[in-house]
């Protein structure tokens, strides 16, 4: 039971550590590369340990993540929870891809949940947004190794099962 | 259900505010996250400060001391001037407007959302900090605090592509709108016609229309001015004034929205300095203020500009308070 609380608590502090990269001070040209990690290490979780983080968790951080970009109240939380309804769905096939494989339908759920919000934020007020709206989509895919790599190093470090 | 639940919230917000306590009891979860990622640069900064050199430092102090002398005579002479014009719209019978009351905010280095000016500071509705307040730096108009949580607040700035400023020629009294660009450096006037009298070089103010900004703050200077023949607005675009890009270090504006009523009396009471105001005064003339406060939440942070009615305990008045009730 203390070992599980512990686990979790890995847990959280990661998609904290991920809230914190979110809103890093980047320089003005990196920061429209910015991928969503947030989002990154949600999957991760719900690919790796789907009984511990599943689409409640999703949606709070959702949440948070909203209030910490001053968005409209709710958008991310319906990215984050779609998303990973369909990671849950997923994750016995996802977890037997090789991690470039995984990185196509990362790809996949990167671009619905930047879909979602463009989505949203046309509703709210329709601006023209530039063409580089859609690189943190790339850039996370490329991000996924790293994601992978790091977080399944915190897992294995402390056996989250 | 989190479909449901998220959707139901997106359209709650979109019609009206009502989420306000949600988010400001999630802000305070989120908010260590912002002084947490702001402190690298405020450790950065602090270092090179203690590091700077003895002579550096003794230069700087020299010049702000200079600065400060140049200012200070300005604000004598100002002070002298804001009196006549009481004077003077006293005469026309016509009302005039208190000063404004300032709090210094502080940015905080993260980074909301790549494609909105939106900035974030380190002074909340803890310090009174309510939206839709102007806010200034030494140079000009910043812009406008677009929402208020407890510990920080977000700023949006006049070049964010939703934001809309009204202003005015300052040679000429010309109104417009200047709406911001998605530019740091760059707003456009798109409504002017090709035959308007503007030029480049042109200093834009605040108009006041509107009610959001006080009047007669500098916003932008004009750099360019193209009218396009077969359109009927002329293509016109300024330069904002205020260093959007360089500042650590804004001013929140309180300004007195509504103005003080008609008044009889070449030189009101309201307007005396702190430190006369110790004298005795008619009791008649000011019963109000010393009972109930102007501004009560922000009387402790907020640094008075010259005019402002201070909450002073006046002795001559307080006691005739107490025999009323």
């Amino acid at each position: 039971m203390n070992d599980n609380y512990y686990g979790f608590g890995r847990i959280i502090f990661t998609l904290l550590v991920a809230m914190c990269l979110r809103i890093a001070p980047w320089p003005a040209d990196l920061a429209t590369f910015n991928p969503d990690w947030v989002l990154l290490s949600l999957i991760y979780w719900s690919l790796a340990v789907p009984e511990r983080v599943g689409i409640f968790h999703a949606w709070t951080f959702g949440l948070l993540t909203d209030v910490l970009t001053g968005r409209l109240f709710g958008q991310y939380a319906l990215a984050y929870s779609l998303v990973i309804y369909i990671c849950l769905k997923l994750h016995k096939r996802l977890r037997q891809f090789p991690v470039i494989q995984q990185g196509l339908f990362i790809f996949f759920c990167l671009l619905l949940s930047q879909l979602l919000l463009f989505l949203i934020k046309n509703i709210q007020n329709p601006a023209q947004l530039r063409a580089t709206f859609w690189l943190p989509v790339f850039t996370g895919t490329f991000c996924w190794p790293l994601v992978y790599t790091v977080l399944r190093f915190v897992r294995l470090a402390r056996r989250i099962k | 259900m989190a479909v449901i639940a998220s959707t139901a919230l997106l359209v709650t917000e979109h019609r009206n505010q009502q989420l306000d306590l949600l988010r400001t009891a999630l802000s305070v979860v989120v908010d260590p996250l912002k002084y947490l990622v702001n402190a690298p640069t405020e450790l950065v900064q602090h270092a090179s400060e203690s590091v700077s050199s003895y002579v550096a430092l003794k230069k700087e102090n020299e010049r702000l001391r200079e600065e400060q002398l140049i200012h200070q005579t300005q604000l004598l002479k100002f002070e002298a001037l804001e009196k006549e014009n009481i004077r003077l719209r006293a005469l026309l019978e016509n009302s005039f407007k208190l000063g404004e009351q300032v709090l210094i905010a502080e940015l905080l280095s993260v980074n909301m959302a790549p494609y909105e000016h939106i900035v974030v500071v380190n002074k909340g509705t803890r310090f009174g900090v309510h939206p839709q307040q102007p806010v200034l730096d030494a140079n000009g108009v910043v812009g406008q605090v677009f929402r208020a949580l407890p510990f920080t607040s977000e700023i949006m700035l006049i070049t964010d592509l939703n934001h809309a400023i009204p202003v005015q020629v300052n040679r000429n009294g010309l109104l417009t709108i200047a709406v911001g660009s998605g530019q740091l450096n760059r707003l456009n006037l798109p409504f002017l016609p090709s035959n308007a009298d503007i030029r480049p070089g042109d200093l834009l103010i605040t108009s006041g229309l509107g009610g959001t900004f006080p009047q007669g703050y500098p916003v932008a200077t004009v750099d360019e001015f193209t009218s396009q023949p077969n359109k009927p607005f002329a293509n016109i675009t300024a330069t904002p004034k205020a260093q959007l890009d360089r500042n650590r270090e804004l001013m929140i504006v309180w300004s007195k929205s509504t103005p003080v009523p008609l008044i009889t009396k070449p030189v009101p009471p309201v307007t005396e300095p702190v430190t006369t105001s110790t004298t005795p005064v008619p009791a008649e003339a000011e019963p109000v203020p010393a009972v109930k406060k102007p501004v009560p939440p922000v009387s402790k942070p907020v640094l008075p500009v010259k005019k402002i009615a201070r909450p002073v305990a006046k002795p001559a008045v307080v006691p005739e308070a107490d025999a009323d009730e």
